[in-house]
């Protein structure tokens, strides 16, 4: 119950200290999956960014304006993630007309987007802690680039390592598992300046 | 259980309004008007509705495009050269173009969306694709898993194709498989018999199309089939030829070798035939009897793995050994290889090694 908080203290904080994958290990399949180049990485961390906006967005608006009236809160898991897939599938036919370049270079990613875990979960989050409309856009928008920075970040030093020479037990998940976890070491070190949760 | 009912509802509720909401979406941002194809320079315009491929454009235009895959990009067949209008190269077709093939506007047409008027080259050949209704009017048992399957046209309709060419069957649902299959097979009958083609099938063990093909087709039957597609075919300029294969890939030099014949072409001409037993040689008689009436051609079946009892005392080997050993120099000649990927890359170093003029070998291959 914090609907008081500063928005963009939620920005910072989701970016950095509360990082979907780093903190809330949300978003892992694809975080682990997709990190092999930077360029594939960082193409589908915008992907996950454009579409967690607008999926906090209209789903901000399913909840308070469809679910809550109606008393379905029971119901939110199979809302959200209906509104999600839904989303996803505009997004796509309206990228696909207006920005045809960007919906080129995303290709496969964007549908793929729809069973990223971290998108539900801050929807969930977004109920959970009671944000009002701007808190939760600026939770979205913080979430989305903190998971286009991790995922960018963790592809760097993957494709620093893919070159590197590394003891053979540790090559493919377990360096990366490793990497991980230095990571959100690092992210968590930023956490006298601000935090939510 | 007012509960449930309240949940039901809701839930239907909520996906019948994103339903309609994708609906909307999608007829006014799917929405392209009408669009313009030219074909090579104005031989043919068509007026189509945008948004879908370039390719179901114009098949429903009746200008088909060979396509293996049906659309899924895993192919590479449907070339074609788009000269205006089809937007910046995909990630989904980089894979099937070279550097020539870019620079030149090729692009995989099942890729392509038509979102505004296009201006694309097809080659003339593609205007003689067209689609068949077919009956199956007889099944020949070849080999333990080789059939021969003729399909007869309906009446008025027929084919120009040139020998070596395929056909692109269409497979219905069958058993557990739900989806419809396309599958390429060479056309094993002579050009001139042309209110029918036959094609040999091979039983892939698991394979969706040779499975259907073998087991669910009976004479009597119908099947979709477009056709023909394929540059694999005969260049006149040569008297000298040789041909071989393995397994079905007997089927377009069947198709070849009684075109020859038919035409009285003075040609020398020697097939060599690779299987592993007795009992995988078929349509031996047939390429028997030609040698008999022509004393240009000639036949040798080779066996690699010959079973005791086949006594066999024919030539015994890899096709590789036993080309080394009938032909000595490929100067002039030509090669038409047909079988399985790797057979012809074996077959192909040993003709380069024998001379071959490497832009004179052609090859089909099955896989």
């Amino acid at each position: 119950m914090t609907p008081q908080i500063n928005p963009f203290i939620i920005f910072f904080a989701s970016i950095i200290t509360s990082n979907m994958v780093l903190s809330n290990f949300l978003g892992m399949c694809s975080f682990i999956s997709v990190s092999n180049e930077f360029k594939t990485a960082s193409g589908l961390g915008k992907a996950v960014t454009l579409v967690m906006v607008f999926t906090t967005v209209i789903n901000y608006v399913v909840y308070q304006y469809v679910v809550l009236p109606l008393g379905l809160e029971y119901l939110r898991y199979v809302v959200f993630i209906i509104v999600i897939a839904a989303s996803v599938q505009i997004i796509e036919l309206a990228m696909d007309r207006f920005l045809p370049e960007l919906y080129i270079k995303l290709g496969i990613f964007l549908p793929l987007i729809t069973v990223n875990c971290a998108i539900l979960g801050i929807s969930l989050f977004m109920v959970i802690r009671n944000y009002n409309f701007w808190q939760s856009l600026l939770f979205g928008l913080g979430s989305g680039l903190g998971w286009w920075l991790a995922i960018s970040t963790l592809a760097a030093i993957r494709e620093k390592t893919g070159k590197s020479k590394i003891p053979q037990g540790l090559v493919g998940p377990g360096l990366t598992f490793i990497i991980i976890g230095l990571m959100a070491l690092a992210f968590m070190g930023f956490s006298g300046i601000f935090v939510i949760q | 259980m007012k509960e449930i009912i309240i949940t039901v509802l809701s839930i239907t509720g909520i996906s019948t309004v994103l339903a309609v909401l994708i609906i909307i979406a999608e007829k006014f941002l799917n929405n392209y008007g009408e669009c313009e194809i030219d074909i090579n320079d104005g031989d043919k315009n068509l007026r189509v509705e945008g948004g879908s491929s370039l390719l179901s454009s114009l098949a429903a235009n009746k200008i088909f495009i060979p396509s293996a895959c049906g659309g899924k990009a895993t192919c590479g067949l449907c070339k074609v050269r788009v000269l205006e209008g089809a937007g910046p190269l995909l990630p989904t077709e980089e894979p099937y173009l070279s550097k020539d093939e870019r620079n030149d506007g090729v692009r995989l047409s099942c890729q392509v969306k038509v979102k505004g008027n296009l201006r694309v080259y097809i080659p003339e050949e593609l205007f003689n694709i067209r689609e068949y209704v077919a009956t199956v009017t007889n099944i020949k048992d070849m080999t333990h898993d080789i059939k021969e399957f003729r399909f007869e046209f309906k009446a008025g309709e027929d084919i120009k194709f040139k020998a070596g060419q395929y056909m692109q069957i269409e497979t219905k649902p069958y058993d557990k498989v739900k989806e419809k299959a396309i599958r390429a097979y060479s056309i094993s009958s002579a050009p001139s018999d042309n209110k029918a083609v036959e094609l040999i099938i091979r039983r892939v063990p698991g394979g969706l199309c040779t499975t259907y093909m073998h087991d669910h087709i009976k004479v009597g039957d119908e099947v979709r089939m477009t056709g023909p597609y394929g540059d694999f075919y005969m260049r006149d300029d040569s008297d000298d030829y040789v041909f071989m294969a393995g397994g079905s890939g007997m089927a377009p030099i069947k198709s070849l070798v009684m075109d020859i014949m038919e035409r009285n072409l003075d040609k020398k001409m020697i097939f060599i035939f690779g299987a592993v037993s007795k009992k995988d040689l078929y349509h031996t008689e047939f390429f028997r009897e030609i040698e008999r009436q022509n004393s240009n051609f000639r036949y040798v079946p080779a066996l690699s793995r010959p079973e005791p009892d086949d006594n066999w005392n024919g030539e015994t080997g890899l096709v590789t050994e036993v080309l080394k050993r009938y032909v000595d120099s490929g100067k002039g000649k030509h090669a038409y290889l047909c079988g399985s990927p790797g057979m012809i890359n074996a077959c192909v170093n040993v003709l380069v090694g024998s001379e071959f003029d490497e832009a004179k070998i052609y090859y089909d291959k099955f896989s």
